[in-house]
């Protein structure tokens, strides 16, 4: 089973890399970026037998730090 | 009495040899040193030093794998009995990873590395780690870190300035820290984690000796002298 956690920075929290690559973009000309905010993406194959709880369990413990991000897990289809 | 101190070192730290020549320097004790994968710590230890570094060369994020390691349970357990924990720099960040401190070390406002010297205020001069030093007093103390910003949401803030556990301020921007923080203890005292590095300024050659005062103080806290 491959599921994707995709970890994003909580809103408010101040995301300097976000903003770098904001500038970047508007230096390479492209308009109407408002805003960035950079995140992770992390691809999982699990098997069958892990459940729902277990994988949110492993973002809460791990993959995200509560404190400053939130998590969306996304099961692809195989 | 002799002073019983360890130091943890995980696979990428680097100022492991430093905290340990400190902590010896001051105490006149060499401390034990810990690898990461040891899940017990010595016996009667009276202070834990947590170094800093790149543990694990800040994979996912600064200190997360570390605060997972299976030392950090034991080095949870000693802190919640009341053990004596220093986290500095890259030790700062492992403590916050692991729930011991509140709150989180982002990347820097600036987005560089930041190595020099900097100016930090003894906000809190009553703490175990702190009590050689003047309340308000000007400290010097070398920094060198990429995620030293710190942040925790603003009832956080206001909790733990209300319950003075900042113990260190910085004097001048240094990462853009909420409230200026460097340096902040945990709600029983006997937690400190700071990002400047007060093992880098303890003998004249160093530049400095402010950081002295820091290692004095627990050492004088904890076994008299």
């Amino acid at each position: 089973m491959k599921i994707r956690v995709h970890v994003s920075l909580k809103p408010g929290v101040l995301d300097p890399q976000g903003r770098a690559i904001h500038h970047s973009l508007e230096g390479l000309g492209f308009a109407g970026v408002n805003d960035v905010r950079a995140g992770r993406l992390f691809e999982l194959d699990v098997a069958e037998t892990v459940t729902d709880e277990a994988i949110d369990d492993m973002c809460r413990k791990l993959l995200a730090n509560m404190v400053i991000e939130n998590y969306r897990i996304e099961k692809v289809a195989a | 009495m002799a002073f019983t101190s360890a130091v943890i070192t995980f696979p990428g730290s680097n100022c492991d040899r430093d905290m340990a020549v400190a902590l010896e320097k001051v105490s006149g004790t060499a401390p034990h040193r810990v690898w990461h994968g040891h899940s017990d710590l010595p016996q009667g230890l009276d202070f834990i030093a947590v170094p800093g570094g790149f543990s694990y060369g800040d994979y996912l994020r600064c200190g997360a794998i570390a605060s997972r390691s299976p030392i950090m349970q034991a080095v949870v357990a000693a802190a919640e009995r009341g053990v004596p924990v220093l986290g500095v720099c890259n030790g700062f960040q492992v403590l916050t990873e692991s729930g011991l401190l509140p709150g989180a070390l982002l990347r820097n406002a600036g987005l560089n590395f930041v190595c020099r010297e900097v100016a930090l205020e003894v906000a809190n001069a009553q703490s175990l780690f702190t009590s050689a030093y003047e309340a308000g007093q000007v400290i010097r103390v070398p920094v060198a870190h990429h995620d030293g910003n710190y942040f925790a949401d603003d009832a956080t803030l206001d909790r733990i300035e209300g319950e003075g556990r900042v113990a260190f301020r910085y004097a001048e921007e240094v990462n853009g820290s909420a409230r200026s923080i460097a340096g902040l203890l945990n709600d029983a005292g006997n937690v400190l984690g700071m990002m400047p590095h007060p093992e880098r300024a303890i003998e004249a050659t160093h530049g400095g000796t402010d950081g002295r005062g820091l290692f004095e103080s627990a050492i004088r806290g904890l076994v008299g002298a």
